[in-house]
C-alpha cells in the first residue's frame, strides 16, 4: 500500500471527478492475497481472552452494538421494546453499558426518536431503498431526507452493486455523494455488501470507493444475503481504513454487519481491530457490531462472568 | 501379506449428536485408553445443545418417541459383543436391551396413566395432561456401567426431556459406546448429550446452570456433595431426583417414579356446551 500513502492528498480528492481516473486509481491498488488473509484472520481468532480481559470486551463490545432490527413485520411497539433494551440492556445490573445506536426502517424511526431523546444512544436508519438499492436515484435521496427528518443522525446507505460490478465506478461515487450530502450532519454509514461482490478485490475497491465518496463509515452487508459479515473480509475493509487514514488524515469507522451471534466471534473481532488498526479504532465511534441477537449472548456471558452461573435464554428480552 | 496396524480408538464426549474431543483438550486414562476430561465449558455447550433439542423431541409424537426407543433397543442388541469385549457382562447387557423395550413401550401410554379428566364441579371439561420438563441434568450411577446408564437416561427421554449425563468416572467406555448405539438410532442429535470426566468438575455447573430444568444425582455417592448441588439447584427451582444411596438393584422392576418425577403437568379448563 506504499503507493497510496504516498498520494497527495489533493490527488485523491480529484480522482472523483473523472471516470477514468477513478478506475485506474481503484485498479491500482494492490490484490488481495486471498489465502492470506484468510489464514490472518483465522490466526487471529484463536487468542484466548480470559477473565478481566473478557469482561472490557464484553463491555466494550455491548456499547459497540447496533441494535437492529430489519423485518417487514417490525411494528411501533416491538421498535419501542427494542430502543428500551438499547437504554438499559441488562435491567437487573445497572453497571452494564447502553449500546452504541438502534438500527430501524425509515418508517420506524419516529417510534424509537421517542424513546431515545436525551440518551446517548444513537439511532440509526437504513435508507436509500435498502437493501437492493435498485430504485430511481431520487427516491434514494427522498428515503434518506425522510429519514434524517424523522430523527435519525446515522444512515445507513447501500450502494449501487449494479453499478459498481458492471464497473460505473463514477456513478456509485456520484451516489454516495449525493446521499452524504442529503444526510447534513447525519453520520453516513455505506454498505458494501460483501457477499455480492465476490471477491477481495472488489471488497478494498469499494472500500476505497466509499471512503473517497465521503463515507463516516464502510459496513460489510445488509443482513439479507446468505454471506454476510466474514473475518476476512472485515480484515480487508480495516486495512482499507487504516491506509485511507494514512493517506489522507481523515478516520473512517468500520461496521461488520449480519451473522455475528455470539460473544466468542465479538471478541475475535476485536482482537482483529487491536491487531490491524489499533487502540483508535477500539471506541463505539469507531467500531459497532450490526447485531440482533449477539446482545443477549453478550448478556449471558457477563452475567456468567459477574454471578459465576450460566443463565439461560430464558432471562434475557426476545427482540 | 504385511501385518495390519492397529486402529486405535479414541473416546470423546457426545454433544448434539457429534463427538468432539473436550474443548479443554484434556483427556485421562482409563483400561488403559484415553478418555476425554470433559471441562465446565463443555457442560455448557451440552447444555445449549440439549435446549436446542427440546423443542423437536417434546414435539414428536409420543409414537414416535416410542418407536426410537425400541430402534435404540435393536442397535444395542446388534452390539452385545462389543459391550461384553469391554467387561459388561452379557446378562446386563440383555438387561439393558430389555429395559429400553420396556421404557419405549410407556412413551404412548404414560400419559394416559398419568393424565386424563379431571371431575370439577363446573360446566367445564377440565384435563390435565403431563408434559416433558425441559432439560434434565443426570449424574449417573457409578455402576453397573452399562445397566445403570439406560436406568436413568431412558426414563427421562421417554417423555420428551432432553438429558445431560455425567458419565460414571471410572466406567466412562461403556457410556461413550452407548453414545455411539444413541447416535444411530435415528434419536435426533442433542436429545443424549454424555459427558466424561471428573463429576466433580461437570455436576456443580450443571446443577447451577439456570438453563437447567430437573436434576437427578443418582449417582452422586458423597451427601455431602449431593446437599450442595441440591443447594445450587435451589437457585432456579430445579426439579431434584435424589434418591436413597442404598444399593440399588436396576435389574428390578423401575417402577414409574423416574418418569413422573420429571414432568409438568398442563390442566385445561374446556367450557361445556349447554
Amino acid at each position: 500500500m506504499t503507493a497510496t500513502a504516498t498520494s497527495a492528498r489533493s490527488d485523491l480528492t480529484e480522482l472523483g471527478r473523472s471516470e477514468t481516473a477513478l478506475r485506474a486509481f481503484l485498479h491500482g491498488l494492490p490484490g488481495v492475497d486471498q489465502v492470506g488473509a484468510e489464514q490472518r484472520a483465522a490466526q487471529l481468532g484463536t487468542r484466548s481472552i480470559k477473565t478481566t480481559a473478557k469482561a472490557q470486551a464484553i463491555d466494550l463490545a455491548i456499547r459497540m452494538v447496533d441494535l437492529t432490527t430489519l423485518e417487514g413485520a417490525d411494528t411501533p411497539g416491538k421498535v419501542r421494546a427494542l430502543a428500551a433494551k438499547a437504554l438499559r440492556p441488562d435491567p437487573a445490573d445497572p453497571t452494564c453499558p447502553h449500546v452504541g445506536a438502534v438500527c430501524v426502517y425509515p418508517a420506524m424511526v419516529p417510534h424509537v426518536a421517542e424513546v431515545l431523546r436525551g440518551s446517548a444512544v444513537h439511532l440509526a436508519s437504513v435508507a436509500t431503498a435498502f437493501p437492493s438499492g435498485q430504485a430511481p436515484l431520487e427516491v434514494r435521496l427522498a428515503d434518506t431526507r425522510a429519514a434524517v427528518a424523522a430523527g435519525a443522525d446515522e444512515i445507513d446507505m447501500v450502494i449501487n452493486r449494479g453499478a459498481f460490478l458492471a464497473g460505473r465506478y463514477a456513478e456509485v461515487h456520484d451516489e454516495i455523494v449525493a446521499v452524504k450530502e442529503a444526510c447534513g450532519d447525519a453520520h453516513l454509514k455505506v454498505i458494501l455488501e460483501t457477499g455480492e461482490l465476490a471477491t477481495y478485490d472488489n471488497v478494498r475497491r469499494a472500500s476505497w470507493l466509499a471512503m473517497l465518496a465521503g463515507g463516516d463509515f464502510i459496513k460489510t452487508s445488509t443482513g439479507k444475503v446468505p454471506v454476510a459479515a466474514t473475518l476476512p473480509v472485515t480484515l480487508v475493509m480495516l486495512e482499507a481504513v487504516r491506509d485511507f487514514r494514512a493517506a489522507t488524515g481523515r478516520q473512517v469507522g468500520v461496521k461488520p454487519a449480519g451473522g455475528i451471534k455470539t460473544t466468542k466471534d465479538a471478541i475475535k473481532y476485536l482482537v482483529m481491530v487491536d491487531e490491524t488498526v489499533g487502540a483508535d479504532w477500539l471506541d463505539p465511534d469507531w467500531f459497532r457490531f450490526g447485531a440482533s441477537s449477539l446482545l443477549n449472548d453478550l448478556l449471558m456471558q457477563r452475567t456468567k462472568l459477574t454471578t459465576g452461573v450460566y443463565p439461560g435464554p430464558d432471562y434475557f428480552t426476545l427482540d | 501379506m504385511s501385518e495390519r496396524v492397529a486402529v486405535r480408538k479414541t473416546y470423546k464426549l457426545f454433544i448434539g449428536g457429534k463427538f468432539p474431543r473436550s474443548e479443554s483438550g484434556r483427556s485421562y486414562l482409563v483400561q488403559s485408553t484415553n478418555v476425554s476430561l470433559a471441562s465446565r465449558k463443555d457442560a455448557r455447550d451440552a447444555v445449549v445443545a440439549a435446549r436446542a433439542a427440546v423443542k423437536g423431541w417434546a414435539g414428536a409424537t409420543a409414537y414416535n418417541r416410542g418407536q426410537i426407543l425400541y430402534r435404540v433397543a435393536e442397535m444395542l442388541e446388534g452390539r452385545r459383543e462389543q459391550f461384553v469385549a469391554l467387561g459388561v457382562p452379557g446378562d446386563e447387557v440383555d438387561a439393558a436391551v430389555d429395559r429400553w423395550v420396556w421404557y419405549a413401550g410407556w412413551a404412548d401410554k404414560l400419559p394416559q396413566v398419568y393424565g386424563g379428566a379431571n371431575p370439577v364441579a363446573g360446566p367445564y371439561f377440565n384435563l390435565s395432561a403431563p408434559e416433558p420438563t425441559g432439560v434434565v441434568a443426570v449424574v449417573a450411577p457409578e455402576a453397573p456401567a452399562l445397566l445403570g446408564l439406560v436406568g436413568v437416561i431412558a426414563p427421562a427421554i421417554v417423555t420428551g426431556n432432553t438429558v445431560v449425563v455425567a458419565a460414571s468416572p471410572t466406567q466412562p467406555l461403556a457410556a461413550v459406546t452407548l453414545a455411539e448405539v444413541l447416535a444411530t438410532s435415528d434419536l435426533p442429535g442433542g436429545v443424549v448429550n454424555i459427558l466424561t470426566g471428573r463429576i466433580a468438575e461437570t455436576a456443580p455447573t450443571l446443577a447451577a446452570h439456570l438453563d437447567v430444568n430437573a436434576l437427578d444425582l443418582t449417582g452422586v455417592a458423597d451427601a455431602e456433595l449431593a446437599a450442595e448441588l441440591e443447594v445450587r439447584a435451589a437457585e432456579n427451582l430445579k426439579r431434584v431426583l435424589r434418591p436413597a444411596p442404598a444399593d440399588h438393584d436396576w435389574t428390578a422392576d423401575p417402577g414409574l417414579t423416574r418418569m413422573t418425577r420429571l414432568l409438568e403437568t398442563k390442566t385445561v379448563w374446556h367450557p361445556k356446551g349447554v
